[in-house]
C-alpha cells in the first residue's frame, strides 16, 4: 500500500469542495443545508492549506487555516442569525419559497 | 416707396395670419384690404411716373447670396414691364380683398383667408420685382405655395385637398424644368442677374452643348427649359390639368390667382426673358405652337362644360394661349397688353360668377340656373360687360388686345404666323360662343333651380358689387386708354430696355378685311348664340345626339385626365405601393427598427429567466462564470 501523499490530501479536498458546491445548488430543502455546504467548502480549502503547509514546510498555511476557522465560525453565527430572523418574518426557510429577488 | 408696395402686403399677412384670432376678424379684413389698397395707390403712382418720365430704378434691399463669383441680391427692380405687373397685381388684389369681405362673410376662417391673399400678393410682387433669376424663383415658388393654400382653403372638402395637391404636383413638373433652366444659365453665364445674363446672351448665341448625347443649341435649351416652367405656371396644354381643378378654391381666389395674376407669371417670364428668347427662333416657334393649341383646345372644352367656374377657367387657359402665341411671334408687348386687359375682364368675370354663385346659394351648375337677369340686374350687367370684353366686342378692352395679337400674327408673314392667326380667329369665334352660352344659360331662358325659388334670389352685397364695378370700368376702358402706350407706334419708347425686340420695327398696316373680320364674327355670334341656346335648343340637342362621341370627348376635356391617369398615375401608384409594401414594410421595417426591437424583446425575455430569485440558481451561475474565467486564465 502506497504512502499517503500530497495527492491524496488534495483529492480529498477537491471531493469535499465538490460536495459543498453540489450541496449549494442541488439542495431544494432548507437554507441551513446551504450554510453547511459553505462550511464544507471552507473546510476543503483548509485541508488544502494544511497539506501544502506540511508539504512546503511552511507554517503560514496552518496559521491561515486557523484564521479561516475563526472567520467560518463567525460567518456561521451571522448566517444562522439571519436565518432565524428570516424565519420569524416569513415563517419559512424553505429554499424553493425564497424568491423575492425575482426580477 | 417701392418698399411699401412690396412689404405692406407682407406686414398685413403677418398681422392677419398670426394675430388674426386675437384681434377681431373685422379688423383683419380692414388691415389687409387697407394695406393692399395703399400698395395699389403707390403702384399707380409708379406706373404714372414710368409712363411720363420713363422712370426706372433698381433698389437693392440687401445681398442675399455671395459665394465665390456667385452673388444675388434681394432687390426691387422697377422698369416698365414691372410697373405694368405691379398695377395689375396690386389693383386686382386690392379689389379681391374687398370682395372677399362680402364673399367670405359666413366663413369662420376669415383671418387665415385674408392672410393667404396678402401673402400671395407679396410673393407675386417679389416675383415681378426681381432683378435676378434666384429671386424670381423665390417668388415663383411663393405664389405656387399660396395657390396651394388657397385652393385647399376649405380643407374639409376632399376634392379641394386633391385639387390643391394636383396643382402643386403639376406645377412641380414645370418648376423642375424652370430650375434646370436656371442651373444652365448659371453654369454657362456664371451669373443669375438679369442685366449680366442679357448682356452675355448674344455672345453665347452660337454655343452648342451636348446633353444625353444629342447636341443642342445652348440658348434654345435654356429657353426651352424656362418655357416648361412657364407652361406649368400658366397652364398650357399638357400641364394645364391643374387649372380647372383649382376652381375648388373660393371664387375670389380663382379671380386673383387663377385668372389675373399667378397664371400670367409664365407670360411675364417669357416677356422678361425676351432678350434670351429672341435668340432662339426654335423655342419661339414652339411657344407659338403650344399657345395656339392651348387656345384652341381650351376653347373647345369650354364649349360644353357645365360648371360656371370651369367654363371661365378654360376660358382663362385659352386666353393664356393667346398671350403665349403673341409672345412667340415676338410681340411681347402685345402679350403683356393682353395680360393687362385680360386681368381686368377675367377677374371681373370671376367676381361676377362669384356673385351668381352667391345669389344661387352655392349652386355652380349652369344647368340649374336660368332666367335670373331680372332678379339680379347688377350682376347681370357686370357679367355682360365682362363677356363683351372677353369676346373682343368692338371698343372694349379685349377687342384691342386680342385683335392686336391676331394682326401681329398675320403680319409676321410666315407660315406659323398665318397658322396662328387663322386658329386665333377661329378660337375667338369659339370664345364668343361659349361666353354667350354661359350668359344665356345663367340669365335667360327658363328658371331651372329646384332648391331655391326665383323670388329668393337676391343681389350680392355692396362689398362684392363695388369691386366688380371698378373692374367693369377697367374692362371697358383700359384697352382704349392704354393701347397707344402699350402697343402703339411709340410703344418701344415706353418699354425701353425691359423688352428686347431683335428685329427692327416694321410698320405694316393690316389689311382692312383682317381688321374687320374678328369683331364681325364676335358681333354676329351674339344672335347666333341666342338662337342656339334660347330660341331653338333642338338644334344643339340634335347636334349633341348625333355627335355624342365628340361631345363626350369635349366634356371629358379631351380625356387628358384619364390619359395621365393611365400613363403616369397608375404605374407610379403601383410602383409606390410596391416600394411601400415590399420595400419598406417587408424589408426595411421588418429587419430594421421593428426587427431590432423584437430581437431586444426576445433577448430580454430570456434574460429575465436568470433573475428568478432562487439562491441555488445564482450560485450555479456564479460557479459556471467562475469556471469559465478560470479556464480562460489557465489556458491563455
Amino acid at each position: 500500500m502506497a504512502e499517503i501523499g500530497l495527492g491524496h490530501y488534495l483529492t480529498l479536498g477537491a471531493i469535499i469542495f465538490s460536495i459543498g458546491i453540489m450541496g449549494i445548488f442541488l439542495n431544494r430543502k432548507n437554507i441551513i443545508i446551504i450554510l453547511m455546504s459553505i462550511e464544507l467548502i471552507l473546510l476543503s480549502v483548509n485541508i488544502n492549506l494544511v497539506s501544502f503547509s506540511i508539504f512546503l514546510q511552511d507554517l503560514v498555511g496552518q496559521v491561515f487555516a486557523m484564521f479561516i476557522l475563526t472567520v467560518a465560525a463567525a460567518e456561521a453565527a451571522v448566517g444562522l442569525a439571519i436565518i432565524v430572523i428570516y424565519f420569524k418574518n416569513k415563517g419559512t426557510i424553505h429554499v424553493e419559497k425564497i424568491s423575492s429577488l425575482k426580477g | 416707396m417701392e418698399y411699401y408696395i412690396v412689404f405692406l402686403p407682407l406686414v398685413a399677412s403677418i398681422i392677419s395670419g398670426f394675430f388674426g384670432n386675437k384681434i377681431s376678424h373685422r379688423l383683419c379684413e380692414i388691415i389687409t384690404s387697407l394695406f393692399v389698397s395703399i400698395s395699389t395707390l403707390l403702384s399707380f403712382y409708379i406706373f404714372y411716373k414710368v409712363i411720363t418720365q420713363n422712370y426706372s430704378n433698381n433698389k437693392i434691399i440687401f445681398n442675399w447670396i455671395s459665394s465665390g463669383d456667385f452673388y444675388v441680391n434681394w432687390s426691387i427692380n422697377v422698369d416698365p414691364l414691372t410697373s405694368v405687373m405691379l398695377v395689375v397685381v396690386c389693383f386686382i388684389s386690392a379689389l379681391v380683398h374687398i370682395y372677399s369681405i362680402g364673399y367670405m362673410k359666413h366663413d369662420n376662417h376669415k383671418p387665415r383667408f385674408m392672410a393667404y391673399l396678402s401673402l400671395f400678393t407679396f410673393a407675386m410682387l417679389v416675383l415681378v420685382t426681381a432683378d435676378n433669376f434666384m429671386q424670381l424663383f423665390f417668388g415663383w415658388e411663393g405664389v405656387g405655395l399660396c395657390s396651394y393654400f388657397l385652393i385647399g382653403f376649405w380643407y374639409k372638402k376632399k376634392s379641394a385637398n386633391n385639387a390643391a395637391i394636383k396643382a402643386f404636383v403639376v406645377n412641380r413638373i414645370g418648376d423642375f424644368g424652370f430650375a434646370i433652366g436656371i442651373f444652365l444659365i448659371f453654369f454657362f453665364y456664371r451669373t443669375l442677374n438679369y442685366n449680366e445674363v442679357f448682356e452675355l446672351t448674344p455672345s453665347l448665341a452660337d454655343k452648342n452643348v451636348i446633353l444625353l448625347g444629342i447636341e443642342f443649341n445652348l440658348i434654345t435649351l435654356i429657353c426651352f427649359m424656362l418655357f416648361i416652367g412657364a407652361m406649368g405656371k400658366s397652364a398650357q396644354i399638357f400641364l394645364h390639368t391643374w387649372l380647372p381643378d383649382a376652381m375648388e378654391g373660393p371664387t375670389p381666389v380663382s379671380a386673383l390667382i387663377h385668372a389675373a395674376t399667378m397664371v400670367t407669371a409664365g407670360v411675364f417670364l417669357v416677356a422678361r426673358c425676351s432678350p434670351i428668347f429672341e435668340y432662339s427662333q426654335t423655342t419661339l416657334n414652339l411657344i407659338v405652337f403650344v399657345g395656339v393649341i392651348t387656345a384652341f383646345f381650351a376653347a373647345t372644352v369650354a364649349l360644353v362644360q357645365n360648371d360656371i367656374k370651369k367654363v371661365i377657367a378654360y376660358s382663362t387657359c385659352s386666353q393664356l394661349g393667346y398671350m403665349f402665341f403673341a409672345a412667340g411671334i415676338g410681340a411681347y408687348h402685345v402679350a403683356i397688353f393682353h395680360l393687362f386687359t385680360h386681368a381686368f375682364f377675367k377677374a371681373l368675370l370671376f367676381l361676377g360668377a362669384g356673385c351668381v354663385i352667391h345669389s344661387f346659394k352655392d349652386e355652380q351648375d349652369i344647368r340649374n340656373m336660368g332666367g335670373a337677369w331680372k332678379k339680379i340686374p347688377k350682376t347681370y350687367l357686370l357679367m355682360i360687360i365682362g363677356t363683351l370684353a372677353l369676346t373682343g366686342f368692338p371698343f372694349l378692352s379685349g377687342y384691342y388686345s386680342k385683335d392686336a395679337i391676331i394682326e401681329f400674327a398675320f403680319l409676321k408673314g410666315n407660315t406659323i404666323g398665318l397658322f396662328a392667326a387663322i386658329v386665333g380667329i377661329f378660337t375667338a369665334f369659339l370664345t364668343a360662343i361659349y361666353s354667350w352660352r354661359l350668359i344665356f344659360k345663367v340669365f335667360h331662358g327658363k328658371y331651372n333651380n329646384k332648391d331655391n325659388n326665383l323670388s329668393s334670389l337676391h343681389e350680392s352685397p355692396a362689398t362684392m358689387l363695388i369691386p366688380a364695378s371698378l373692374l367693369a370700368i377697367g374692362a371697358i376702358l383700359v384697352g382704349f386708354l392704354f393701347k397707344d402706350i402699350f402697343i402703339g407706334f411709340n410703344s418701344r419708347i415706353f418699354w425701353s430696355n425691359s423688352i428686347l425686340f431683335l428685329k427692327s420695327e416694321q410698320i405694316h398696316h393690316a389689311p382692312l378685311w383682317l381688321l374687320i373680320i374678328t369683331p364681325l364674327i364676335v358681333v354676329l355670334t351674339i344672335p347666333i348664340a341666342y338662337y342656339l341656346f334660347i330660341h331653338n335648343q333642338k338644334i344643339i340637342k340634335n347636334l349633341v345626339f348625333k355627335n355624342h362621341y365628340l361631345y363626350n370627348f369635349l366634356l371629358k376635356k379631351w380625356y387628358f385626365d384619364e390619359l395621365y391617369n393611365f400613363i403616369f398615375i397608375q404605374p407610379i401608384k403601383k410602383f409606390g405601393l410596391f416600394l411601400w409594401k415590399q420595400g419598406d414594410i417587408n424589408v426595411i421595417d421588418k429587419y430594421g427598427p421593428e426587427g431590432l426591437s423584437k430581437l431586444v424583446k426576445i433577448l430580454s425575455d430570456k434574460a429575465v429567466n436568470f433573475q428568478n430569485g432562487y439562491l441555488y440558481h445564482y450560485a450555479f451561475i456564479m460557479l459556471i462564470g467562475f469556471s469559465i474565467i478560470l479556464t480562460y486564465l489557465i489556458l491563455y
